[in-house]
């Protein structure tokens, strides 16, 4: 058992940290959403000409051949900073699918521009009718010709507002079927939606895409359901990564306010009555720091049944205790938290974007009860 | 342009040519940073790992295959249905485990200990505690021995060491007072100076199974004129002595777990003295330590789990086990979830502890929450018992026999946040010590 980082890895850490502090300050998200900018494009060319946007890919692919753990990583860090750039969205939800269900011509076509920070991918799997459920989406792709033409509509499309493709699951008569549409392709109509994290998503309103086979991902069936299957806990894993970032430092920044915050003449993390509740936020981070631990590691478990078991046990966790940890940072910071002008209620905002994307607590711990190993 | 294939760049620096060959202006959104090193990768990097090694898993079967060998027929009968140890049977599979070397999993070799490794010693009591064996008393092997290691002189290593391990000497824990609870550097049980003895006067309390122990570790006050926590001295009490009382009390669980503990006048060497005299603080300090690693419950809150899954899996409601209603599976799954959050706690600590670190701040939250999560296992079960819950010590067959010590099993656990320093008083330390919150109000 071993829960080290390596020196390659630390450093990472530390390089995703210098990063957050002095180039991505929580000020560069609040003009972005000012301007209601889902993110900084520059930015995101940015982080793949550091490599990061490479790294969970196979070197056949062309990436780094890395894995969670350094995924886990960055999202954290990013996490930590409020950074909208789309890592979760473009690189391990749709990625990681075109990654597993791509051949190589599609790797090149689409995931090689996006690992260098050209384009940014979106996965556009929810929908309305079938909630948090992958499996059988309402959307249909049918034969035309030699391609196919694709109707339906996709909602919180993450990363969707500004991305220059989608990875869409349809039904075919052979079972779910992966496809790569462009924004602007015909009979894409794409509808950008303002999110309460100030991040953005987008609905897919598709009427007769009409796309070519070569933008068909691998077979349809039950193979395809379960590249997309992985990748939705890959997603919800570094969801948990992500929310712990935003979990850890709203407890810092929870912890300073009560340092510096004085009334009745002493600062007010000296009432033992605040300083138990700073502590019952203390504890649901490192709890929720084990469960993130946890949903990395496990999230390329051979076992699917290991592997979902502990992504919801973690996934239920990052609902509860980061639903616990925001909203006491926002009483412990008093009349000031509930200012938009103060950060913690953007971080308290993530949190439950967080907690509403790719599956929320109830349906983590159904999924968890009715795994194999309960 | 993308890093070379299998190499990462870390650090933030801008000054790569090929960039600026490439003459991107997005990179100018960057203030000029030379703080940062433009360090480069190479290779994949590990992964983390979850699993315990081959060495360990054939240590966890060498434990499995021992627990169902020794365990003698009639402590196996109590464990099938969790009914309660009486203290013979204690006392029994102590003297097993000893003969096995694994009385004290965490007593080095030099102490007469197994030698094992952080991992073993976890997978050891994991192991005892999933398979329902009796728990050995702490106040010897896991608290009195290693301060006696830590702060004894040799004389008292070799006259008390092998006699607690081999569970020859029972003993009991003397700290509580009447008047000194979770503020128990005020406590007043005097020791006064006479030679070559002490002589202590005053009252103990919740010293748990004092009636069946030979001996009792107290602090005691042997200076008032200092600051409290420097007038305090780590003595070592022999039972027998004259003017010693224990007089036992039942707890909410029915059981005489607890005593009131009575010195009168009471004769005690004073090379019966660990550590130095007047710095008895210290020596508690360090043994409260010692107990709070203990108290996370993991194995414990495992199988009570169990219990309570197989409980509703036998239970029907309305035509179908109590395990199949949603309501009911979610209540479970969700304690069951912190349960594995509290265990991955565990795992972090453990996994620390194999590398030779100093306890982490993830350790302090082991004792609140796991006492907290046992509490709440308890509280579960006893709600899905339903009526049966009321059954108190009935052998009149109404309840199933495996499920009659849950209530007061149920009521005990009530002490779990108490002892071993309140979780109140954990979250004080925690507030002034990991958060660094000023001293409190």
């Amino acid at each position: 058992m071993d829960f080290e980082l390596s020196p390659e890895q630390k450093m990472l850490a530390q390089t995703v940290a210098s990063f957050a502090k002095q180039r991505s300050p929580v000020e560069r998200f609040r003009k972005l959403r000012e301007q209601q900018q889902p993110w900084d494009p520059q930015v995101w060319a940015h982080m793949g000409e550091l490599g990061w946007l490479s790294v969970p890919f196979s070197e056949d692919a062309g990436g780094f051949g890395a894995g969670m753990v350094e995924v886990a990583i960055i999202v954290e860090g990013l996490g930590r900073a409020l950074a909208p750039e789309p890592y979760l969205a473009s690189v391990v939800l749709a990625g990681m699918t075109l990654a597993a269900a791509g051949s190589q011509d599609q790797h090149e076509r689409w995931l090689t521009p996006m690992m260098e920070g050209e384009t940014a991918l979106s996965l556009a799997y929810a929908e309305r009718a079938t909630r948090y459920d992958h499996g059988e989406p309402g959307t249909v792709a049918a034969r035309d010709g030699s391609g196919w033409r694709i109707s339906g509509e996709k909602v919180f499309a993450l990363g969707g507002a500004q991305a220059q493709h989608f990875v869409v699951s349809a039904q075919t008569p052979d079972g779910l079927g992966l496809f790569v549409l462009d924004a602007e392709g015909p009979g894409v109509d794409r509808r950008v939606v303002r999110t309460i994290d100030g991040q953005g998503a987008a609905q897919l309103v598709l009427d007769g895409a009409t796309v070519g086979d070569e933008h068909r991902l691998g077979e349809p069936g039950p193979s395809a359901r379960s590249v997309l299957g992985h990748a939705i806990d890959r997603g919800a894993a570094a969801a948990c990564s992500e929310g712990l970032g935003v979990a850890q430092t709203m407890l810092d920044m929870t912890v300073a306010h009560l340092k510096e915050r004085e009334q009745f003449g002493v600062p007010i993390g000296a009432f033992q009555v605040l300083q138990h509740r700073a502590v019952d936020m203390f504890v649901e981070v490192q709890l929720l720091r084990s469960m993130s631990v946890l949903a990395t590691v496990q999230s390329e478990h051979d076992d699917p049944q290991v592997r979902q078991r502990a992504i919801s046990a973690a996934k239920a966790t990052l609902a509860s205790s980061g639903r616990f940890v925001s909203h006491e940072a926002i009483q412990l910071h008093g009349g000031i938290g509930i200012t938009d002008e103060h950060d913690i209620g953007l971080y308290f905002k993530r949190m439950l974007s967080l907690n509403a994307v790719l599956g929320d607590e109830q349906h983590h711990v159904e999924r968890f009860a009715a795994g194999a190993g309960f | 342009m993308r890093a070379p294939r299998g190499e990462l760049r870390v650090g933030l620096g801008h000054k790569d040519p090929g960039i600026r060959a490439q003459g991107r202006s997005s990179i100018n959104i960057f203030p000029d940073d030379r703080s940062v090193d433009n360090a480069r990768l190479s290779g994949r990097m590990p992964g983390m790992d979850l699993s315990f090694s081959a060495e360990d898993e054939t240590f966890r079967r060498e434990v499995r295959t021992f627990l169902s060998e020794a365990l003698p027929d009639g402590l196996r009968a109590k464990a099938e249905i969790d009914a309660p140890f009486a203290m013979e049977d204690v006392m029994q599979w102590h003297r097993i485990l000893f003969s096995r070397k694994w009385a004290a999993p965490g007593w080095p070799a030099e102490f007469g200990g197994p030698g094992l490794s952080p991992t073993q010693r976890f997978i050891l009591t994991e192991e005892l505690e999933l398979a329902g064996t009796p728990q050995l008393s702490p106040f010897g092997l896991v608290m009195v021995g290693p301060a006696i290691m830590q702060f004894g002189t040799p004389q008292q290593q070799q006259r008390f060491l092998p006699k607690i391990l081999s569970g020859e000497e029972v003993w009991c824990q003397g700290y509580s007072e009447p008047g000194a609870g979770s503020d128990l550097a005020s406590l007043q049980c005097k020791a006064e100076d006479d030679g070559d003895s002490f002589i202590v006067n005053g009252q103990k309390t919740w010293t748990t199974y004092a009636q069946y122990a030979d001996w009792i570790f107290c602090l005691v006050r042997t200076n008032g004129k200092v600051k409290k926590q420097a007038g305090i001295t780590f003595l070592l009490i022999d039972m027998k002595s004259p003017g010693v009382e224990a007089r036992p009390m039942l707890t909410i669980g029915e059981q005489p777990a607890f005593c009131d503990t009575f010195f009168d006048n009471v004769r005690v060497p004073k090379e019966n003295v660990v550590g130095k005299i007047d710095a008895g603080w210290t020596v508690a300090k360090a043994l409260l330590g010692h107990e709070r690693t203990l108290l996370a419950m993991v194995g414990l809150s495992q199988r009570l789990l169990r219990r309570i899954k197989r409980i509703a899996a036998e239970t029907t409601v309305g035509g179908k086990s109590m395990l199949e209603h949603g309501a009911w599976r979610g209540k479970i799954a969700r304690l069951e979830i912190e349960l594995e959050a509290l265990k991955m706690t565990n795992y972090r600590v453990l996994a620390g502890a194999q590398l030779g670190h100093a306890p982490g701040p993830e350790s302090s939250i082991l004792k609140l929450r796991g006492t907290e999560i046992n509490q709440r296992m308890y509280e579960l079960a006893m709600e899905i018992m339903g009526h049966d819950a009321l059954s108190w010590y009935a052998a009149d067959g109404v309840v199933p026999a495996a499920e009659q010590g849950i209530a007061p099993q149920f009521c005990y656990a009530r002490a779990n946040t108490i002892f071993g320093g309140s979780n109140e008083i954990q979250k004080n330390i925690i507030a002034k010590w990991i958060l660094g919150l000023p001293s409190g109000k």
